[in-house]
């Protein structure tokens, strides 16, 4: 796609003095105001906004909780409880940092899901969908060591499993676990280095989400047909007004079902366990990462040798990355491929149930006949597994080859309009209204 | 002249060789620190010393857990029904083959049989198995679901191997040293 060309027109003296040493206000006006948006897009599309309204939310309500933190093994536990009890709103900025972490998972698997369907992934998008690999993985790192910082009962096993992921490593595994610990075992200064990391990388993503952003910018969106815009005027809109007052309104609703959380049920996606201090004596009896990790852990658990199945949850992150060449169809948006449809709800579905098998303890039956268990949730993982690297390693390739797509749309003015020519487009006024 | 600085190294090329060998070596300098900084400081190898252990107190039949070095160790007092079975299973393929004798440490030349000292953290992950539980009575992990028999050696689940032995010493037939 063509880059389209700057329509700032400096007003006032020192615009344009401003303009001829540090181009600023050009810059928000061509990405913020007059950019182009792809007519069609629904609301799948302004979740990207959302995430940065929460990346914002979550560094905002940060920084506050850190006025209040103390990262030492004996007084961290205290020092939440200080927040909840006797710090102003301490109760309200811890809630919503939680559940912020909660509300900004949901928005990337929505979003993932959503580039995902559309095929966004694909061709010249490449690079752009890899920032967005890297930003999730960098959201998961920072997610797991901002839960180890209460210090907590889930918080230290968490930590200690996790880390341990490490040593399944040959050779160097033990080296690199007490190189992460900074001693023998999850204490004082693997908390301390938990702390100085969680600080730090929020402000790494958002660095990574600028690159992402240009990388957007410089290729334009995506859209529900996944037909390149062929002409400006049709195909697209300005960003403002439409997409800033149709961004603002998912924002709206969607801090609507935040609140809900924060104010109705602030607790319902924590665990009960990290309310007990952490105790290096003792494990839970029964241990889960965070909601937003259970399919992970759930692939984990399936493979029964331990580097394997460290090796099995790093691949479901990182084959991610491969789409855009494991994927094979011309056709972008899977609104035209019956088969992609079929493939695709399956892999969402076994990325929930996943989820739900790393909820469950692993000796839980699944299914017995006549008493016998014919699968327990260990044996259910494995099958899911197994149809989650299908998708990617089977399925996708395949599709492209077998699958005969339905007709695509001329345009994208076509794909909401009907065909050119109908004179629907005269009143559907394509063009942005003149200020 | 082209030709002569493309064949033969001059002053320059030497020079340009130099520069990039130092400033390698001052980046590696610098690089060094910052990681080593996060290896075990001297106050954590210091509160991680050896420390003796009085196993007059422990039972026959009981098991006490301690803390060294942030982990827990567990110092078990087995029956000799215990040793029994443990010595019986030597051969009956174990997913990390160890006998029985080799779990156990010596003292003047005669085997402590009764008893084991290992590492409270499955070797899985690191969760803390649960005593006297599990399919062979001895530890069971409730993360992962790892079997541990008496002798602390793997027999079911993900686990990949025994439990570790730390290092360890008697000092008489009834105190050990650790570390």
């Amino acid at each position: 796609m063509a880059e389209h060309h700057s329509s700032y027109v400096p007003k006032t003296g020192f615009e344009r003095w401003l303009d001829a040493r540090l181009p600023i206000v050009r810059l928000v006006h061509d990405s913020a105001v007059s950019y182009p948006v792809p007519r069609n897009l629904n609301y799948f599309w302004t979740f990207g906004g959302i995430l940065m309204f929460m990346l914002v939310s979550q560094i905002v309500t940060g920084i506050v909780l850190v006025m209040h933190y103390t990262p030492h093994v004996d007084y961290a536990f205290q020092s939440v409880e200080h927040i909840m009890r006797d710090v102003n709103y301490g109760w309200l900025m811890r809630y919503m940092h939680a559940n912020g972490a909660s509300m900004f998972f949901i928005a990337v698997y929505i979003h993932i899901f959503r580039g995902m369907y559309y095929g966004s992934y694909k061709a010249p998008r490449e690079v752009l969908w890899i920032l967005g690999v890297v930003i999730f993985l960098l959201m998961m790192a920072t997610a797991f060591m901002g839960y180890v910082l209460p210090w907590g009962q889930m918080s230290f096993w968490g930590a200690t499993v996790i880390t341990n992921l490490f040593s399944a490593i040959p050779v160097v595994g033990e080296t690199i676990v007490v190189w992460l610990w900074g001693g023998y075992s999850v204490d004082n200064p693997t908390l301390n280095r938990f702390f100085s990391l969680h600080y730090l990388l929020p402000f790494m993503i958002f660095g990574v989400v600028i690159l992402h952003v240009w990388a957007l910018h410089h290729v334009g969106q995506n859209n529900p047909s996944g037909v390149d815009v062929k002409n400006y005027q049709k195909d697209t809109v300005p960003f403002t007004p439409f997409a800033t007052v149709k961004d603002l309104f998912a924002m709206v609703c969607f801090m609507i079902f935040f609140a809900w959380f924060v104010f109705y049920m602030p607790n319902f996606l924590g665990h009960a366990d990290n309310y007990i201090p952490a105790d290096p004596l003792k494990t839970p009896a029964h241990i889960v990462p965070e909601w937003y990790f259970l399919p992970y852990y759930g692939i984990l658990r399936a493979i029964p040798d331990k580097l394997g199945g460290v090796v099995a949850m790093f691949a479901s992150i990182a084959i991610l990355a491969f789409l855009p060449w494991l994927d094979t169809s011309k056709v972008r948006s899977g609104k035209y491929r019956p088969w992609f449809k079929v493939a695709f709800w399956t892999f969402v579905v076994v990325s929930v149930l996943l989820g739900y098998t790393g909820s469950q303890p692993t000796d839980k039956v699944v299914l017995a006949i006549g008493g016998r268990t014919v699968m327990d949730m260990v044996g259910f993982a494995q099958i899911l597994t197994a149809i989650y690297f299908g998708y990617f390693l089977i399925a996708l390739p395949l599709l492209g080859l077998i699958e005969k797509p339905k007709a695509l749309p001329a345009s994208i003015a076509d794909s909401v309009l009907g065909p050119a020519g109908s004179g629907h487009i005269v009143g559907a006024h394509a063009a942005p209204p003149k200020h | 002249m082209a030709d002569q600085s493309m064949s033969e190294p001059n002053r320059r090329d030497f020079l340009f060789l130099a520069t990039g060998a130092a400033g390698a070596v001052a980046v590696g300098g610098v690089a060094w620190p910052l990681i080593s900084q996060m290896s075990p400081d001297a106050s954590t190898i210091a509160a991680g010393a050896p420390v003796e252990v009085d196993l007059a107190p422990i039972a026959e039949g009981r098991a006490i857990t301690l803390k060294w070095r942030g982990k827990p160790i567990f110092v078990r007092h087995r029956t000799a029904a215990e040793i029994e079975a443990s010595k019986k299973d030597d051969k009956s393929g174990l997913p990390d083959p160890q006998p029985d004798a080799v779990r156990v440490r010596a003292f003047e030349g005669k085997a402590q049989e009764q008893w084991v000292v290992v590492y409270g953290n499955c070797t899985h992950l690191g969760c803390v198995p649960i005593g006297f539980s599990g399919d062979y009575n001895g530890w069971y992990c409730p993360c992962h679901g790892s079997h541990y028999d008496n002798a602390g050696r793997i027999r079911k689940g993900p686990a990949p191997r025994n439990l570790d032995i730390p290092e360890f010493a008697f000092l008489s037939a009834s105190k050990i040293r650790i570390g």
